[in-house]
């Protein structure tokens, strides 16, 4: 294998995992080293520059870092990140001073279409930079999909008020109630760059029979969660079947029962465990009284004169063919009639752009999707841009603030007269982080501590009022301990071969056999003769240049807790604790044209 | 010094041994030794030596003396018997605690100041005897705790780390245990664990009394230019005559070795040693050839390594002496006082 070249910023990047595996790459271990010292606020304003919604990404997000957290791979659960997000923006302090402070206009027009995530996101990069940023959104107030589908007792109002009015306060012009019903209208309005970040605003409908003639107790899911939301439905019958298995269904069932819903029940198509909710939001189902019936395929609504009386099921079963892949067949049980007096279909979501006319310039595929590059976001008309779920489907805030950070980047570069297609590289920075012979400016002792659970709020009370928020988040305690489980994993073990005199107090002291001295080979090979098991092929193996007996350093990076002991054991200071802070390119970043590398 | 805690985790994938424990599990608590000293390596090589043999660790009894070295057992089986004694004053402990209780292995760690110098006698008195014990070294030429200066074991010639020359003759521990009728003899270096393991598991199994030299570099004292105990100068001079594996139960012998280079030897409890030969010449049975061999290579400024003399048929001083076959500790009442009529025939015998 060839010396691992530590300078490509990926490398270190790929070993904070958690930061990896965000969309918008927030960096989690600085923020939550900052948690732990108290300083609520810097951890903030970190997650703000990354993410733009802490508050609201600290109740809500999808959490892609969470699986991908090291600590879940060394013992049984990963570090609470979302959780603690949410800690530095309940802690925080009054923040407005440190938001950026409005530039002078550059004369260049924005309009943003939608006044959701990604567009809030591309006018909060621009902004700054100068840009007017118009954003047109039909509801009266920002947020867009996280104001309307979002039930408050999970997202309260006032927290999306605060996060979204940051942006707005910035300068953004903010068009609400006017809904764009023509992009060709919007094109001869002299715009100098367009952003589409509608959504994905349908519901998808489930046309089964019955539909049509019990259609007054048949609701589409996000347009019922919507008309909650702004106070335009209040009740629903008392006996409540929720279709679908996705996070929408999760929060219809759960609002059903706040509006009277006595008896809700969820039924889904597949097995419980291959639903696509995520697993805390089933379990805060089930939690709420609410079962989950599965292998069940809706066959029919049943009507009486117009009014539905029920739901009938097929029963399925799960087969596998060669390939693995799942079908599912009748089980051969006979169907099933559940009695009910409301439905929500909550199947999926689809985009919708009846609002784009033909010759706008804007090519669609065959699923009706506009052809969006994935790197810049621009459509096939080059001033005209997607992001969030307008551009790829139905995602989650997170991805759409990615997008939103990509797409203001292409319009900042496509109106300074560059390029659009090369993208400046991050840039990075690597510091030790000694400070003593065996002191180091992280705290580097493991916390043995299960994952502390979020306190929620009584369920009789919860169950009673639909704007009272479930979850009251961690409290300063619990959040100092949560925080610790952290593994500082942007504290990276950097590893200099000329130092080492291969004496083996690495190899010895190191509590995760991630060490090996041995020599070198192809991959597939050396893989097989480490010290343990490296079964996680994409987690990269460290390696170091020829030693003195021309064996090489191996360092497995996978389960590495980077407790700093290889380092503290190493007699010539050959490893050493180097701090990894990586700053995600964005509109406006100050080293954009020239790349750096790491140290 | 480190000041936290070794972290409990482990690494999901680490094989368990017999008894269901990880190499983990056969720690102590963390060294306070100085960052990059060979000892923690031995440490190492006996926590994987005890970990490949199932041995649980309450049958094991560690003694130390004094030193660095003697520190160390406080960093490897945690759940052990130990004993820290006297300077020099091991062998004698582990002795008794041996005819006490001849049911635990007995493990006596010590440096060269404790075994060279002022336990010197001990060491062979304790050789001499046959004692059923694991005698082990760690052998790094100078006093570390006191500041780096020779020992009995430093090289004449050598340089200590402020540029004097030792103008005494070393002790060869090694040569010694040989002399002394010693009947496992090894010596191995502390960054050569793949040497090293093994041969502190077949001294294990070994009956009779085994002994290690290991030499392990004084990071902070005598790894220096001129110095003969340094990584560089073990690394340049190391002679290995013979590679090892410990074969423990039915396992048969993997045949992957070329033919007429591996001779397997038998012990006495039933555990095999392959011996790959580096040196075709080397017969580990022979102790005369041995001490030449050893001569002849040390004048060469040469260091010998590996299993150097073992004979597989050994007694220890529990049969010389016809002892009972229970530990002490085990025996009734009945067959410790047996009663005026056996006293009285005991002292009829002597009149």
């Amino acid at each position: 294998m060839k010396p691992t070249d530590i300078s490509a910023p990926d490398y270190f990047h790929k070993v904070v995992d958690c930061q990896w595996a965000c969309p918008a790459h927030t960096p989690v271990p600085e923020y939550i080293r900052l948690i732990a010292e108290g300083r609520y606020s810097d951890a903030y304003m970190i997650n703000w520059q990354s993410n733009v919604f802490p508050g609201i990404l600290g109740r809500t997000c999808d959490r892609p870092c969470e699986p991908a957290c090291r600590r879940g791979r060394v013992e049984d659960t990963p570090v609470a990140i979302c959780r603690l997000k949410r800690v530095a923006a309940d802690f925080k302090d009054d923040i407005k001073h440190r938001l950026p402070k409005p530039a002078s206009k550059n004369g260049k027009r924005i309009a943003l279409v939608g006044g959701g995530p990604a567009s809030l996101t591309v006018a909060r990069d621009l902004v700054p930079l100068g840009y007017h940023c118009t954003v047109f959104d039909g509801d009266p107030k920002a947020g867009g999909m996280m104001r309307s589908q979002i039930p408050k007792f999970r997202l309260p109002d006032n927290v999306i008020d605060e996060e979204t009015d940051y942006v707005l306060n910035l300068g953004v012009e903010f068009k609400g109630g006017q809904r764009v019903d023509s992009l060709k209208q919007l094109l001869s309005e002299n715009y100098d760059a367009i952003f589409v970040g509608s959504g994905a605003p349908r519901g998808r409908e489930l046309d089964i029979p019955g539909r049509k003639e019990a259609a007054a107790n048949i609701h589409i899911g996000i347009e019922w969660l919507a008309n909650v939301s702004f106070g335009h439905v209040e009740k629903i019958g008392r006996r409540v079947i929720v279709l679908g298995g996705g996070n929408t269904a999760m929060d219809c069932c759960r609002t059903a029962r706040r509006l009277g819903g006595e008896s809700v029940k969820v039924i889904v198509r597949s097995g419980f465990e291959e639903m696509k909710a995520s697993p805390w939001e089933k379990e805060d189902a089930l939690h709420e009284d609410i079962p989950i019936l599965n292998y069940m395929v809706p066959v029919a609504f049943k009507h009486v004169a117009g009014k539905l009386i029920g739901v009938t099921f097929q029963k399925v079963k799960a087969e596998y063919d060669d390939k693995g892949r799942r079908n599912l067949v009748p089980s051969g049980e006979p169907d099933e009639t559940v009695s009910c007096d409301d439905v929500l279909v909550a199947v999926g979501q689809e985009n919708a752009f009846p609002w784009i006319e033909a010759d706008c310039g804007i090519e669609f595929d065959k699923w009706h999707m506009p052809k969006v590059d994935s790197k810049t976001f621009v459509s096939t008309n080059p001033k005209v841009f997607f992001g969030g779920d307008a551009a790829f489907g139905p995602k989650n805030i997170i991805w759409a603030v990615a997008h939103g950070h990509d797409a203001a980047l292409s319009i900042h570069r496509m109106l300074s007269g560059e390029d659009i297609n090369e993208r400046p590289l991050p840039e990075v920075q690597i510091s030790s982080q000694k400070m003593g012979i065996h002191e180091w400016s992280y705290d580097n002792d493991i916390s043995a501590d299960k994952r502390f659970k979020v306190p929620h709020r009584d369920k009789v009370i919860a169950l009673k009022d639909i704007r009272a928020e479930v979850e009251l988040g961690y409290d300063l305690k619990l959040a100092l301990g949560e925080a610790q489980r952290c593994l500082n994993c942007d504290v990276q073990t950097v590893f200099s071969a000329p130092l080492c005199i291969e004496c083996d107090a690495c190899v010895d002291i190191c509590p995760m056999d991630c060490i090996t001295f041995t020599e070198n080979g192809e991959e597939d090979d050396v893989r097989q003769r480490l010290k343990a098991p490296s079964p996680h092929h994409d987690q990269a193996l460290y390696v170091s240049g020829d030693l003195k007996t021309g064996r090489v350093m191996v360092k497995d990076e996978d389960v590495c807790l980077h407790c700093g002991l290889c380092a503290e054991r190493c007699p010539t200071g050959a490893w050493d604790m180097q701090k990894y802070l990586i700053d995600m390119v964005q509109a406006g970043s100050t080293c954009q044209s020239k790349a750096r590398s790491a140290a | 010094m480190t000041y936290i805690a070794k972290p409990k985790f482990h690494h999901p994938g680490l094989k368990k041994n017999e008894l269901g424990y990880t190499h983990r599990d056969y720690e102590g608590k963390i060294s306070t030794l100085c960052a990059g000293c060979g000892h923690d390596s031995i440490t190492a090589s006996i926590i994987e030596a005890c970990y490949e043999l199932s041995i649980e660790p309450h049958r094991v009894a560690k003694i130390s003396g004094i030193g660095c070295s003697s520190k160390t057992p406080d960093y490897f089986l945690g759940n052990s018997h130990g004993f820290n004694s006297v300077h020099g004053r091991m062998p004698s402990v582990l002795t008794g605690a041996n005819l006490a209780n001849r049911d635990l292995i007995y493990l006596g760690v010590s440096g060269d100041g404790d075994s060279a110098s002022i336990g010197f006698g001990q060491f062979a008195h304790s050789i001499r005897r046959a004692v059923n014990m694991t005698y082990i070294v760690e052998n790094n030429g100078v006093y570390g705790l006191t500041k780096g200066q020779f020992s009995a074991t430093a090289d004449r010639g050598s340089k200590s780390k402020k540029g004097v020359t030792n103008t005494d003759n070393a002790i060869d521990l090694v040569a010694i245990a040989l002399q002394l009728g010693a009947t496992f003899v090894a010596r191995s270096f502390s960054g050569d664990k793949t040497q090293l393991v093994p041969l502190i598991a077949a001294a294990i199994r070994h009956k009779g009394a085994s002994f290690i030299d290991v030499i392990s570099p004084c990071i902070a004292f005598n790894n220096h230019a001129g110095s003969t105990k340094s990584f560089d100068y073990v690394r340049e001079h190391n002679d290995a005559v013979n590679r090892l594996d410990v074969l423990v139960g039915r396992d048969p012998i993997s045949v992957d070795y070329a033919p007429g280079t591996v001779q397997v030897v038998e012990q006495h409890d039933g555990s095999r040693l392959a011996l790959r030969k580096l040196d075709a010449d080397y017969d580990p049975h022979d102790r005369l050839g041995a001490q030449t061999f050893l001569q002849k290579h040390a004048a060469k400024g040469q260091i010998v390594t590996g299993l150097l003399y073992v004979d597989p048929d050994a007694e220890d001083l529990h049969t010389h002496l016809d002892t009972v076959e229970t530990p002490l500790n085990t025996l009734d009442e009945q067959a410790l006082c047996p009663g005026s009529a056996v006293l009285d025939k005991i002292n009829a015998s002597l009149r």
